[in-house]
């Protein structure tokens, strides 16, 4: 499948397009379907996200997975810090990028 | 330490003050991203992989304690709690709001800093030796020359475009502690025959995906002559650099393709030009920067004597502490590289403390090395068993100065949008791995150095072992080298073969370190052995097949 990421332009903070708007969490993105650029243009231009990009992604029984390793990893945050990342409860957190 | 004028003040105040603008425009939505880029680009804001990144520039890695103060308090306020010092004796924020951003330059600002010129294809933070005006071997404190140098480089309009980011160092010392050799610029103050001082300008070193170590260009350049001889350098690359192809856009391509003669041969002809031109700083300003840098008011009668009795103490003096050309005192190096920790990251606790301690202990001074550690340059012998105390009890007496875990490491992707795999879990996987200090200390000085990806930005090439982590097909690989060096005999590491998954390249590196303990000869460190032995044994034991059981 085929998923939007971008950065939200206060933050920073990585987010996901869910259809309807942006969520700092990768399960809550969906198929972006055939209409990315107009997607991607239209967000632009409300000034909520930057540095916007389609990537590949599946569903797996833990959720939305992206492609790429750098992808899991902006999805996660950094493996060296898991207390900052989005699962700060959970050690093994990291594995899901590897 | 050199401070602002007015001058320096109202220019960074004022791009402050510019760069706010620029952020409410663009939040606003009357500057597109496009537009909005380079300008934040050029004050050090990046948008990486979690969040935006501020480069704060550190001049010539020298701090003094309300500076550093500040980065602490930085950490805190606006950050997640912690600073990481980088390989350009400079410190990155990780987790910056853009909305902060004009705050945090403002506070900057106060304290005399900035983060102007730490991105884009500009001269960059000059470096120099984190030893500078303190150290035995010294023979010219280089401080006032990088100062000059910065006021030069800063906001140079010529040089506001080049072909590609720009990076010089400096050096007054026979030893080289700042990697000179492999800048686009390294100025090395030497002395003649007749006693005089002069600069030697190294030209066309760098790392990156073609490393290349610098040669001398300019062997004795008048330090009146210093700026002039620099802009020519510069001239010459701005006129004929590749802006065609980024990656072969490095002054070290032209130096390179040219030859050095035939880069010389243009440097010395736009030099005579320049001198007709009278762009040199007068005399005097080069006598006024040097008044910032006067010897501090060391106590003449202060002991040489240090009680060694506590084994733990004794150890870090033997390892972390360096001769002071000043009897009675001693530099003092805090290793960022606790067992298992992230290198050249300090909480914003940790940072407070150390300016502190500056305070107390060290005229007020600190220098952020390019190994991404701190030193406090001018302590008292007699301080020193309470100093380690106190950093002891904040994690920050690391014995391991220059052995295996003094690992430099980029930030990877952990957090690089640049990086093609992480440099921070094998950083410290290899840091577990030899966390037994007496093993370390039996091993002796051994530079490991690791990049997560060919940018190079954590010297991987210039590591005794280096360690380089590439992409293949979408999984983190790790190419190993070895033989690189800094200093005075700088050499460029050389790939064993095949690369390593992440457990694998931690095995590789052990098994070249048994390599070296086996067939190393009396008093040779580890780069030594690898020269006079070569690769061949080396390789023969990292890819050893295991034998097969039964």
């Amino acid at each position: 499948m085929k998923i939007i990421t971008g950065s939200d332009l206060r933050t920073g903070d990585v987010i996901w397009w869910t259809g309807e708007g942006w969520s700092r969490h990768v399960n809550d993105a969906v198929e972006a379907g055939e209409h990315t650029e107009a997607i991607i243009a239209r967000e632009n231009a409300k000034q909520i996200v930057t540095d916007t990009q389609v990537i590949e992604a599946t569903v797996t029984d833990d959720g939305v997975r992206p492609a790429h390793i750098k992808d899991r990893i902006r999805a996660l945050g950094p493996t060296v810090r898991l207390d900052l990342s989005l699962k700060p409860a959970d050690p093994a957190a990291g594995n899901w990028v590897i | 330490m050199y401070q602002y004028d007015s001058y320096d003040q109202s220019m960074v105040d004022a791009r402050v003050a510019e760069f706010r603008g620029q952020v409410e425009r663009r939040l606003a939505g009357d500057l597109t991203e496009d537009q909005f880029k380079p300008l934040r680009l050029k004050n050090g804001l990046y948008l990486q992989l979690h969040a935006y990144m501020l480069r704060v520039a550190v001049p010539y890695g020298t701090l003094n304690s309300r500076q550093m103060r500040m980065l602490g308090d930085i950490a805190d306020k606006y950050d997640r709690g912690y600073g990481h010092f980088t390989t350009r004796q400079n410190i990155q924020y990780n987790w910056i709001k853009l909305e902060d951003a004009p705050d945090i330059l403002a506070d900057l600002a106060s304290v005399e800093m900035h983060a102007i010129q730490t991105s884009g294809n500009c001269i960059r933070n000059t470096t120099s030796d984190q030893f500078a005006g303190a150290a035995a071997d010294e023979l010219v404190d280089p401080r006032p020359y990088a100062e000059l140098l910065r006021q030069w480089s800063t906001f140079h309009p010529e040089f506001d475009y080049l072909p590609r980011k720009f990076k010089i160092a400096i050096i007054g010392s026979e030893t080289d502690r700042a990697a000179m050799k492999l800048h686009d610029i390294g100025i090395q103050l030497v002395k003649n025959d007749a006693g005089e001082i002069g600069c030697r300008f190294y030209v066309g070193g760098g790392m990156g995906r073609t490393p290349m170590i610098a040669p001398v260009i300019g062997d004795f350049v008048s330090p009146l002559q210093m700026v002039s001889y620099a802009e020519a350098c510069l001239r010459v690359y701005n006129r004929y650099g590749r802006r065609d192809n980024k990656y072969k856009a490095r002054i070290k391509i032209l130096v390179h393709e040219i030859g050095a003669d035939e880069y010389r041969r243009q440097v010395e002809e736009e030099f005579a030009h320049i001198l007709t031109l009278g762009l040199e700083p007068p005399a005097a300003e080069l006598e006024r920067i040097k008044g910032f840098f006067e010897q501090p008011g060391f106590d003449a009668n202060a002991s040489d004597e240090l009680d060694l009795s506590d084994p733990d103490f004794a150890l870090w003096v033997d390892q972390n502490v360096h001769a002071h050309k000043q009897p009675g005192y001693a530099i003092v190096n805090i290793s960022l590289k606790p067992v298992g920790g992230i290198p050249g990251d300090a909480t914003a606790d940790q940072i407070r403390l150390m300016a502190d301690l500056a305070l107390a202990h060290s005229f007020d001074e600190l220098r952020v090395t390019h190994a991404q550690n701190i030193v406090l340059p001018h302590v008292k012998k007699a301080d020193l068993y309470g100093l380690w105390q106190k950093l002891d009890e904040a994690g920050l007496a690391a014995a391991n100065l220059d052995l295996i875990g003094d690992i430099i490491a980029c930030p990877g992707l952990d957090y690089c949008a640049l990086a093609n795999a992480r440099s921070i879990p094998v950083a410290q996987k290899i840091s577990n791995r030899f966390a037994d200090l007496g093993r370390q200390r039996e091993l002796g000085e051994l530079k490991l150095k690791i990049s997560g990806c060919i940018n190079a930005c954590g010297h991987h090439h210039a590591g005794h072992i280096g360690i380089l982590g590439v992409d293949r097909k979408g999984v983190e690989n790790y190419q190993l080298l070895l033989g690189g060096c800094e200093g005075a005999d700088t050499s460029l590491g050389t790939i064993t073969g095949p690369g390593f998954n992440e457990d694998g390249i931690v095995d590789a590196v052990e098994k070249a370190t048994d390599v070296y303990l086996a067939q190393r000869a009396e008093g040779e460190r580890f780069v030594d052995t690898y020269r006079r032995i070569g690769m061949a044994p080396f390789k023969e034991a990292i890819y050893a097949k295991e034998p097969a059981n039964g």
